[in-house]
């Protein structure tokens, strides 16, 4: 599902009018001291910490599969020297074997690092567009704002995933090419975001005074605007990396996750062996599928703290 | 009202031009030669290249984006590609029926609860009732809808065996055990749209609920069900109808993993399958119809925000 834009009210407490005070100094320690403040609360949040906490836990298996898994990613398990393929989970495999008898655990622990590098690459490079393009449409307006959020209004009102679909099957469901659809797909609803929080900001006093004071635009957008706007980035580029793991999830559900379906992977490894549910062999799914909800829960309650906290 | 109309008929015109100019340009850098693909791997060049011509594959651009312009105004795509001799419309209008019975299913379920227990958050605002129905709603809502699709095939249908765990219900089956056979993969869109539903409408109950209108409904002795009935719902639920209209593309065409787990043949598959042939008319004509709903519902949801609030009448 694709979300609208949920952060449209911006605090409006944080922007203080830099340009009354005559030590410049000022207005920066007064952010960053309510920077620090925010971040002392975002870590008494029993939501924050329990999701840093899934995040963690999932970068840790990411960045250091080997610790944790119990069996190599791609050679089956062997008791006493069998193979046991599609065994329910036991004290050998503590989420059983898949139909080639690969551990699941096992699988789980491989398949972390694939979602965790694609989706906040998207994320990150959908966000730096997007307040790119926020800041020039929200700041110039006219014709090429008109144009480009006709575009994307286009792009918007076609589901992600079927435009994700076509472009793959065009470029091919290379790692490069799912960070840059699905970076490229989000692209529009960051702008929107970012364009209507550059809007807010366009009618404050601290743009006019720099206007008078004739700032370039450039000036005026990157070293005026965007440092009050960057909460609205940050809430953004969370949000945004847990539609990007619903994305990257789905794409690799429809056999456009990565070339090599042996290499361990959540969604991949959900399209194998979905179909074996039915037949009561539900572990080879269930818990690639469990994995995918936990991460996306944490992230979520990630970004629903920070944006609890930036809105005051 | 009428202005306000015609100015969005005509804005939807232009997005449904640039998706069209979108689709066009994506099915022509699109790797395969379908010619070559619909001739087989044995076919003579001749063959492949009077193929070529009767498709009108080697036409200039223009022409070709003037024929495919056409065929959405005259809504005939021709022959399907991947099945040759069966007209596109004909594919395209059984799953599009499939898709309306689930997504009318799914909004049946969905909007009643989640407006329910968006006002239900937003009058308990801040209790333990309001912080279990946001966090389950945020649990809930960005877990993939293929995700939430296995685990209630599994638990519901596989392992309490109640209902069925394949959705492609018998030829012959009345519209009842039809229901039945879809109820697995509409509570799998309740489960992802509840919490949203509910978060979007929590919002606009409470500040509906902070107005001034329905403190003075309050404090002239009007009972809760009363001011939620009169006076908070026309103004809460504004914001839920603009959201419901948005997400209409995704549940006609957005389903593909879903309606993969549950054998369930809806438009979001018909335009993968023809997007993996590839099988250009039928995916133009399955895109095409996807934004057409896009298009028609947030229509429908702007008319009907206009109904609620003679304001926005005059502001859009």
């Amino acid at each position: 599902m694709e979300e609208s834009n949920v952060v449209q009210d911006e605090l409006e407490a944080e922007i203080a009018t830099p340009e009354a005070v005559p030590i410049s100094t000022a207005p920066a320690l007064d952010r960053k001291s309510v920077r620090a403040e925010q971040r002392r609360e975002l870590f008494r949040t029993p939501s924050f910490l329990i999701g840093l906490f899934i995040v963690l836990l999932w970068l840790a298996c990411g960045v250091a599969p080997g610790v944790f898994a119990r069996y190599p990613e791609l050679e089956p398990v062997r008791v006493d020297g069998q193979v046991i393929p599609r065994s329910p989970p036991s004290a050998d495999a503590w989420f059983g074997t898949d139909s080639t008898g690969r551990d699941v655990y096992s699988r789980v622990v491989y398949g972390a690092d694939n979602v965790l590098i694609n989706a906040p690459a998207a994320a990150l490079i959908a966000v730096a567009l997007g307040a790119l393009l926020g800041l020039i449409m929200g700041y110039y307006r006219g014709w090429v704002d008109e144009v480009l959020s006709r575009i994307m209004e286009a792009v918007l009102s076609l589901p992600v995933i079927l435009l994700a679909i076509m472009v793959l099957v065009v470029f091919g469901a290379s790692r490069v090419a799912i960070i840059l659809t699905i970076a490229g797909l989000f692209t529009p609803v960051v702008t929107r975001t970012v364009r209507a929080a550059v809007l807010t900001e366009s009618q404050l006093d601290y743009v006019a005074a720099a206007k008078l004071r004739g700032e370039s635009g450039l000036f005026i957008m990157l070293r005026e605007i965007l440092p009050n706007i960057t909460n609205v980035l940050v809430v953004e580029f969370t949000v945004r990396v847990g539609y990007a793991i619903f994305t990257v999830a789905t794409l690799a559900f429809l056999g456009l996750g990565a070339d090599d379906v042996s290499v361990a992977d959540w969604g991949t490894d959900i399209s194998q062996s979905y179909e074996l549910v039915k037949a009561g062999q539900w572990w080879p799914s269930i818990f690639p599928a469990l994995a995918i909800a936990i991460l996306v829960i944490g992230v979520n309650l990630i970004a629903d703290s920070l944006d609890k906290i930036y809105k005051g | 009202m009428f202005q306000f109309l015609i100015r969005r008929l005509l804005l939807a015109v232009v997005t449904l031009f640039l998706i069209l100019v979108i689709v066009f340009a994506l099915t022509r850098v699109f790797p395969s030669d379908p010619a070559k693909q619909l001739a087989g791997p044995f076919a003579s060049e001749e063959r492949v290249a009077s193929l070529t011509e009767n498709l009108g594959l080697d036409d200039p651009l223009p022409t070709q984006f003037g024929r495919l312009l056409l065929s959405v105004v005259t809504l005939d795509f021709g022959e399907s590609f991947s099945q040759p001799g069966v007209r596109v419309l004909d594919l395209v209008l059984p799953a599009l029926w499939n898709s309306a019975k689930l997504v009318g299913l799914s909004l049946l379920l969905t909007l009643p609860i989640s407006i329910l227990g968006g006002i239900w958050a937003a009058y308990k605002k801040d209790t333990f009732a309001d912080r279990s129905i946001v966090s389950f709603g945020l649990a809930s809502a960005s877990i993939p809808d293929f995700v939430s699709g296995v685990f209630l095939q599994f638990i519901i249908g596989v392992q309490l065996g109640w209902l069925p765990a394949i959705s492609n219900a018998p030829d012959n089956a009345g519209i009842f055990t039809e229901l039945r056979y879809i109820l697995l993969p509409a509570l799998a869109i309740l489960f992802v749209y509840f919490g949203y539903i509910a978060r979007i409408t929590r919002a606009g109950a409470i500040t509906a609920f902070e107005s001034d209108y329905s403190r003075t409904a309050f404090m002239k002795g009007l009972s809760p069900s009363e001011v939620i009935r009169k006076h908070i719902m026309k103004n809460a639920l504004q914001p839920t109808v603009a959201v419901t209209g948005t997400q209409m593309g995704y549940l006609f065409g957005g389903l593909v993993g879903l309606e993969l787990v549950f054998n369930y043949p809806g438009l979001g598959g018909l335009i993968f399958r023809a997007a993996t042939a590839p099988d250009f008319p039928l995916l133009q004509a399955g895109v095409v119809t996807v934004a057409i709903i896009f298009m028609l519902s947030t229509l429908t949801a702007d008319l009907l925000i206009a109904w609620m609030n003679p304001r926005a009448r005059i502001s859009s």
